[in-house]
């Protein structure tokens, strides 16, 4: 079975975001950047999924020159191929414009595959677009927000998150699957897999070779502001007898925060 | 007009839905056009009330029993035809499993760009600015679309529902044909956790634990306090939900939920940059640790330091007897 997975490069969760106002983008220096969180329980799906039913794990990137460096870790874990989609640009929070690139890229280059993995969500932009966009571009069916798959032939049955519950959706192959927490424990890479995935070349796909027009490239999101969020003040704090502490929270959510 | 599709759960509109068109509602009174709800399913027509009661002038029926099941591909079908027919300014989703699930499709399937996630919805000079949180609620992005229509998702709890005032519109009955093929997945069934359990997301109040519960029979302790309230649901730290004292789906936090309750109460939680991100939008913060240097006291509105096992059951007493008052 072949398998492609989708990475993104982000700031890790521990990063305090600064904004830089006159281009409206983040503040990159002093920033940890890591795999997508999300990302990684994909790319274990899809070894697991090798190690059961054989097949190819390729793992691909959107992104300037820096998010070569987790495709080498994903190498690492175990990817057989790792491809860099080149595209210069800053963050434009337009899910879209990323989505065209992706389909674009596996109907041009990737054709036969049976599975496309992503994370549920890049950690950051936070959008949950892409996937469910490629999946729509290139007529795919999708399950998204999965905590578990199983492949049988040319069909994949999900289990996606839903509030209060689970819904059980079954796809036919090609599909499109998404990650959660949950789905997997990501293994650590090991030293012979850092080894190896140093030496690793990493095709790298240039925009223009995907025949993708200007039109197909302009986002459709213009930036007004990027702003982070007043501070919350720290508020009373209550001390003391744990009786006492309750019954004067209490009174404080009731009579001033009008809470409860 | 700016139209709301209705997400359809157990035979009701969702909350989450009704606050959308609530929004909407306000919102197209500011632009000056009608507000519509879209209602897609097997046979949904005795839903319309509630979508009058909250100001949408117009229903658009869509029922077809292929679309009895949700399928993110019959939807978006459904959904590209209503829009290249009534042609609305806007198309307003919840952001729930299904509007996450089925919004960007619609988007792709009409080349346009989509607002994912919104907490606020302003009109700058006649246009439809969204405000959405990145980096988990670490920093706000403010956008506008330059496609047509501009198609948003709201998160829920955020936008206050309208009063229900009983009305009536026109209904528009819609044929949508699904052709053979075209649906490539389905839904097989839905799994249902205990009924009586709120999501998270979705709670009034939430009650969140961390490590200092010390293991994962003390959540015992966070359930009997959420008991106390209507609406509440439990939650987690990650190191909570790593140590696997509690499910994942009760996370809190950037590799988690975002929550944003009318009162958060965080107990045994230090307080970690990366769960602040998912709960800093709740509109009361309770912190119970016993810490006093704990990062979670610099956010919350009120903070008890002291030992959670001997502060808990005594505010589920205090809140018992307030609630009854």
């Amino acid at each position: 079975m072949n398998i492609l997975v989708f990475v993104k490069r982000v700031p890790d969760t521990e990063s305090r975001i600064r904004i830089h106002h006159e281009t409206k983008s983040i503040v990159e220096d002093g920033l940890n950047f890591v795999v997508s969180p999300y990302d990684e329980y994909a790319v274990e799906e899809a070894l697991k999924l090798r190690e059961a039913k054989g097949g190819t794990v390729r793992v691909l990137s959107v992104g300037r020159d820096e998010s070569v460096v987790v495709l080498r870790k994903c190498l690492a874990m175990g990817a057989d191929e790792a491809f860099l989609v080149k595209d210069d640009s800053l963050e434009t929070y337009d899910g879209l414009r990323t989505a065209r690139i992706i389909a674009r890229t596996v109907e041009r280059k990737f054709a036969g595959t049976d599975l496309l993995l992503f994370g549920k969500q890049s950690m950051g932009v936070d959008n949950s677009q892409v996937p469910a966009m490629v999946a729509e571009l290139l007529g795919l069916p999708q399950a998204s927000v999965v905590t578990k798959l199983e492949v049988e032939g040319a069909s994949a049955t999900a289990l996606r998150e839903i509030e209060g519950g689970m819904e059980k959706v079954v796809l036919s192959l090609p599909a499109v699957v998404t990650a959660q927490k949950g789905l997997n424990e990501p293994r650590y890479e090991t030293l012979k897999g850092i080894m190896a995935a140093k030496k690793k070349d990493i095709p790298v796909i240039k925009l223009e070779e995907l025949g993708l027009g200007p039109d197909d490239l302009v986002s459709q999101v213009e930036v007004i502001g990027l702003d982070v969020p007043a501070q919350r003040q720290a508020g009373k704090i209550l001390q003391g007898d744990p009786a006492e502490t309750a019954r004067e929270l209490v009174r404080l959510l009731r009579a001033e925060a009008k809470a409860i | 007009m700016i139209a709301v599709f209705m997400e359809i759960r157990d035979g009701k509109i969702k909350k989450s839905s009704l606050e959308a068109l609530s929004e909407a509602k306000r919102r197209a009174g500011e632009l000056g056009v009608e507000t519509a709800a879209v209602l897609v399913g097997g046979a949904v027509g005795s839903l319309a009330p509630g979508a009058f009661a909250l100001g949408a002038a117009r229903i658009y029926l869509i029922e077809n029993k292929l679309l009895a099941d949700y399928s993110s591909q019959a939807y978006a079908l459904a959904l590209a035809e209503f829009v290249g027919e009534a042609k609305p300014a806007a198309l307003f989703f919840a952001a729930t499993a299904m509007g996450r699930d089925l919004a960007p499709r619609v988007a792709a399937r009409l080349g346009v760009g989509l607002a994912s996630d919104c907490v606020k919805i302003a009109v700058r000079a006649g246009a439809l600015e969204f405000t959405r949180p990145i980096y988990a609620g670490k920093a706000f992005l403010r956008l506008t679309l330059r496609s047509t229509p501009k198609l948003a998702t709201l998160r829920p709890n955020m936008f206050p529902l309208g009063e229900a005032v009983p009305g009536a519109g026109e209904v528009v009955k819609m044929d949508v044909t699904v052709p053979d093929g075209a649906v490539k997945g389905r839904v097989a069934g839905v799994i249902k956790e205990d009924s009586s359990e709120v999501d998270v997301a979705e709670a009034d109040v939430v009650v969140s634990g961390g490590r200092g519960l010390k293991g994962p029979e003390n959540f015992t302790l966070l359930r009997d306090l959420a008991a106390v309230f209507p609406r509440a649901a439990v939650g987690a730290s990650r190191s909570a939900v790593d140590s696997g004292w509690i499910g994942h789906q009760h996370q809190v936090g950037q590799t988690g939920k975002t929550v944003s309750p009318n009162l958060y109460i965080a107990a045994g939680i230090s307080g970690a940059i990366q769960h602040l991100a998912g709960m800093s939008s709740s509109k009361v913060i309770v912190a119970v640790n016993k810490d006093a240097e704990a990062p979670i006291f610099k956010v919350a509105d009120y903070g008890i330091v002291g030992d959670l096992f001997e502060v808990l059951p005594r505010l589920k007493d205090e809140l018992k007897k307030a609630l009854a008052d």
